[in-house]
């Protein structure tokens, strides 16, 4: 049994809390890009493409996180690519943040009252046009409090990680807390960074909200 | 490289694959349940005059909220027996998932009771009825009708998060699923097949509660919205 100071115990979860941060900000951004495709299908004229759209964002809605990291992790190699935990963390992160990302930006874009589409439309502009230049800026201000909400979800969604074997903040608890049986310190200390991250997230968007709904209000 | 799908080496475990899904049912249902109490409890504390009552549903709700379940899992699993409280796998699960569903339940539920007409609460205490009557027979039921979708999303996302148990080897479907992957080397076609009973419980739990609700609130809104 190795010797461990709590000190030690915290550095090294530290440490390992950047590979979190890390998947963290890849996952949303790269969820948020598709994100934004499955959107514009779910929203658009098209029956076929809004039926995607749809049947997307139910399957990875309706899943477990950690099957389709499983399902990743395997998948990848069945199709040829070689796979390491961190791709296969990075693909089922990029599914499961773009479902929920979409169905969120879907709810915000229809917020948008039908006649600002319509006045659009009689002016000539494209479905994309209408989207880019009338409906975003308005959508884009009502989705800040429920996007950054979900960011929190995504966060702890990256300790599921640790499962197929990447070495993130929760891997380092367990592999911690096998070196030191000191189970109630190392995982009340990850809890405490994980909180440390997530909480700051959750009050900016509880603020976010509540000044949007004075702006609305008055 | 394997490029053929195999189905059929999953075939000898059906069993396995059943008990598993017998077993989440069940964690499920009970999870759901207590779920649901603990977050009526939690949300008459967090809308209560006590202060401290107040804050310290609070912490408990914000302490949830912003951990992954798999370290609050870890934690009561690992954590509290090292301190001298034994519990099975399966308790310590049922214990995370119920402490976990009770906090997202407190904060939905709140959101209801605050929903309600401040006049309802002050027609009651005028007819004389005690905080405690106000509460069980004024404010929660429409309160919870108001969340119920929301609710009903919240007991769907703690059955999905049910997956991760099987970490601490609670023999759930996804326990079968990594058993039998153990054993027949068919990782994708394993997990694509559990994967879609996972989809379809969820759409099943919705289908549920949705005719569930229809018996808990007969007169009011949910008939017209679906």
């Amino acid at each position: 049994m190795t010797e461990f100071t709590d000190w030690e115990i915290f550095r090294n979860l530290i440490m390992a809390a950047r590979w979190t941060i890390v998947l963290s900000l890849i996952a949303f951004l790269s969820g948020g890009t598709v994100g934004l495709l499955v959107m514009i299908l779910r929203t658009s004229g098209l029956v076929l493409a809004r039926w995607l759209a749809w049947a997307y964002i139910e399957l990875f809605q309706g899943t477990p996180l950690l099957m389709q990291l499983f399902l990743a992790f395997f998948g990848l190699g069945l199709i040829g690519f070689e796979v390491s935990a961190w791709s296969a963390a990075v693909v089922a992160l990029t599914l499961f943040t773009s479902a929920f990302l979409a169905e969120i930006w879907r709810g915000c874009v229809q917020a948008i009252p039908s006649g600002q589409w319509e006045a659009a439309n009689s002016l000539g502009m494209g479905f994309l046009q209408t989207l880019r230049y009338v409906i975003a800026p308005q959508a884009i201000r009502i989705a800040i409090p429920p996007t950054v909400g979900f960011s929190v979800q995504v966060v702890k969604g990256t300790a599921l990680t640790s499962i197929i074997g990447f070495v993130e903040l929760t891997k380092a608890g367990t592999m911690l807390n096998n070196a030191t049986f000191k189970p109630f310190t190392v995982f009340a200390m990850a809890a405490v960074i994980y909180f440390a991250i997530c909480y700051p997230l959750s009050v900016y968007a509880r603020h976010m909200e509540r000044k949007l709904n004075v702006a609305n209000n008055a | 490289m394997r490029t053929e799908l195999d189905f059929s080496s999953i075939l000898p475990y059906v069993d396995v694959l059943l008990a598993g899904l017998w077993l989440t049912i069940q964690l499920t249902l009970a999870s759901t349940a207590l779920g649901i109490l603990l977050g009526i409890a939690g949300a008459a504390g967090r809308t209560c005059r006590y202060r401290w009552v107040n804050k310290l549903t609070g912490a408990y709700v914000e302490a949830i909220r912003n951990t992954p379940f798999l370290i609050q899992l870890f934690f009561i699993y690992f954590g509290v027996s090292s301190v001298g409280v034994r519990l099975s796998a399966t308790e310590a699960a049922l214990l995370a998932l119920t402490i976990n569903l009770g906090a997202y339940a407190t904060e939905i539920i709140r959101a209801g009771i605050e929903a309600i007409h401040k006049g309802q609460v002050e027609a009651a205490q005028s007819l004389g009825l005690s905080p405690f009557q106000t509460f069980r027979h004024v404010i929660i039921l429409p309160a919870l009708e108001k969340v119920y979708p929301a609710l009903t999303s919240q007991c769907i996302i703690v059955m999905l998060g049910s997956a991760v148990v099987s970490q601490i080897s609670v023999e759930e479907l996804t326990f079968a699923a990594n058993f039998i992957q153990s054993r027949s080397f068919r990782g994708f076609e394993v997990y694509l097949v559990i994967t879609l009973a996972y989809l379809a419980l969820s759409i099943s739990m919705r289908q549920i509660f949705k005719i569930a609700g229809r018996y808990a609130f007969p007169n009011h809104r949910l008939r017209r919205d679906g």
